[in-house]
């Protein structure tokens, strides 16, 4: 079962189907996000209670769930990285750090714009953005580990072990922050505690949200290509793609 | 139009997060692009002067 | 020669090594009592005050002195090649790191231990906390020994580790000041510790179960 996941990590075939994926999550990424800022811009109703400004969760919401999802990649592929060696996870949980990073801090900076209007202030200790501060610093660890060991493939197994204990260590974490949340905030509802949705922000929140997750796969997957692509120029299948990428007189 | 972009007083709040948004979309698409490039134009130099060598 | 006197060579060896070098045990503690000491400078002396803020304050200045201390447990060992040499004998390098975890918390946990309740004094802590604020520190301090040694095996290789050694074990450490000083506040309050402690007693076992499993794992990475 196992020779499975050898094949499809084969340089030469991950190549192949990462492309395709790469292009299909591209164009559906494209096109529900098209809906999706419809809906949230224009097509859903105000909140009853804040207004317009609930329009901002439909950037936030999107950008903290992807922050997590990211990192669970990250440490899915660490692990098979690290068990199975198989070079190609490592590229991808690079590619995927500085973009998990980039969206943990939009998460954060779309907190703080949808707080101020709320609470009057840019920040408050509040449970989930400041375990979102912690995962940001995370994310900066293992981009930091990563660049600060000279050899490639050292670098890569010393920030799987990292990604591993990060992800063991996030449930904690939050445990930890709900916690001191709820002490020092008493049981007040934390702000961004939603009762169930309705429909009309439902919408635009999983069009956002989806669109999101698929715009990650193919940024992480073309950039885990060009990165494969580099380091193995000196195979017949890379030299095969030049020769018939020149030929056509194309890119 | 004006309402749209007034976003009920909390215009600066809502159209500031959708921006940085599309401003973290546009990096990673050029960050990604800017990857791209250099590994094609690594490997064309390459292959050209492969080319020359054998020609 | 068998595991157990192994570890306890090992565990003899590292403690005399630091008790030679005054530095290793002295400069944390030292640093632990001046940090604290900053508090009351930089904010106001007022009693109310410091009480208020004394658990979250001796913790953070417990943490920063342990992590000042981690360089130790594995630096002069790498340098030297006698990590090496004990990746490379046929007893599990986990079980090793426990010995040398132990040891490290003896040189740097336990002083820092034993200088809280002057702390606690100068800080004016009530002092039916103090006993609370002693448990935290004696559950504490070793997940601090534990879970730091992971991020120094994974940078001992570095040149000048030691910022992306703070950047990678602080977010870590979050959850331990969270429950330890939510106990201490707790305790001066009057109300129940029991879950913050058995929370901090759950996470240590966690940790001497699987932290030396990591800590090895990135060590062998750090060796080759």
């Amino acid at each position: 079962m196992w020779a499975w996941l050898h094949r499809l990590a084969s340089p030469k075939r991950f190549y192949r189907w990462s492309g395709t994926l790469a292009r299909w999550a591209g164009w559906f990424s494209l096109l529900l996000g098209v809906s999706g800022l419809y809906y949230a811009l224009l097509a859903s109703p105000p909140d009853y209670q804040q207004g317009e400004s609930v329009r901002i969760m439909y950037v936030h919401v999107p950008a903290a769930w992807l922050s997590m999802f990211i990192y669970m990649n990250i440490a899915a592929a660490s692990l098979i990285s690290l068990v199975w060696r198989i070079k190609v996870a490592d590229m991808f949980a690079a590619a995927s750090a500085p973009i998990g990073a980039w969206f943990t801090f939009l998460a954060l900076v779309t907190g703080a714009l949808w707080g101020k209007p709320m609470w009057g202030a840019w920040w408050i200790w509040d449970a989930r953005l400041t375990a979102e501060l912690i995962l940001l610093f995370l994310y900066l660890g293992y981009i930091g580990l990563l660049s600060s060991i000279d050899e490639r493939d050292t670098a890569a197994r010393a920030a799987a072990v990292l990604a591993l204990v990060g992800v063991v260590n996030i449930p904690i974490i939050h445990y930890s922050v709900e916690w001191w949340s709820t002490l020092h905030q008493g049981a007040t509802v934390t702000k961004f505690e939603k009762p169930s949705l309705p429909w009309s922000m439902l919408r635009p929140l999983l069009l956002m949200s989806l669109s999101a997750t698929l715009f990650y796969i193919m940024v992480a997957m073309r950039q885990a290509r060009a990165e494969l692509l580099s380091r193995e120029t000196d195979s017949s299948w890379v030299r095969e793609l030049v020769a018939g990428q020149l030929g056509s007189g194309s890119r | 139009m004006d309402e749209f972009l007034h976003m009920g007083g909390y215009a600066l709040y809502v159209w500031v997060s959708y921006l940085l948004g599309l401003l973290v979309v546009v990096v990673n698409l050029w960050q990604t692009w800017r990857a791209e490039r250099v590994v094609w134009r690594q490997l064309k130099r390459r292959q050209r002067r492969d080319e020359s060598k054998t020609s | 020669m068998s595991l157990l006197r192994a570890g306890s060579a090992l565990l003899r060896r590292d403690l005399s090594l630091a008790m030679r070098q005054r530095g290793q045990w002295l400069n944390p503690l030292l640093f632990f009592v001046l940090v604290v000491a900053l508090f009351p400078l930089g904010l106001n002396p007022d009693p109310n005050l410091l009480r208020t803020i004394a658990p979250g304050v001796i913790w953070v200045g417990a943490l920063l002195a342990a992590m000042l201390s981690l360089e130790t447990l594995f630096r002069s060992d790498f340098d030297d090649g006698s990590l090496e040499q004990m990746a490379l004998t046929s007893h599990p390098l986990a079980l090793l790191v426990l010995a040398k975890s132990m040891a490290h918390w003896l040189v740097s946990g336990l002083p820092l231990l034993l200088m809280a309740p002057l702390l606690a004094l100068l800080l004016n802590l009530e002092s039916h906390a103090v006993l609370i604020l002693l448990t935290t520190l004696a559950l504490g301090t070793p997940l601090l020994s534990l879970i730091g040694g992971i991020g120094v095996a994974l940078t001992v290789g570095l040149r000048r580790g030691g910022v992306l050694l703070s950047l990678l074990v602080l977010p870590l450490y979050v959850p331990v000041l969270i429950f330890a000083a939510g106990a201490v506040g707790n305790a001066q309050a009057g109300m129940a510790v029991t879950g913050q402690l058995a929370f901090l007693g759950a996470l240590l076992a966690l940790a001497i179960a699987l932290a030396p499993l990591a800590t090895a794992a990135a060590l062998r990475i750090s060796l080759d």
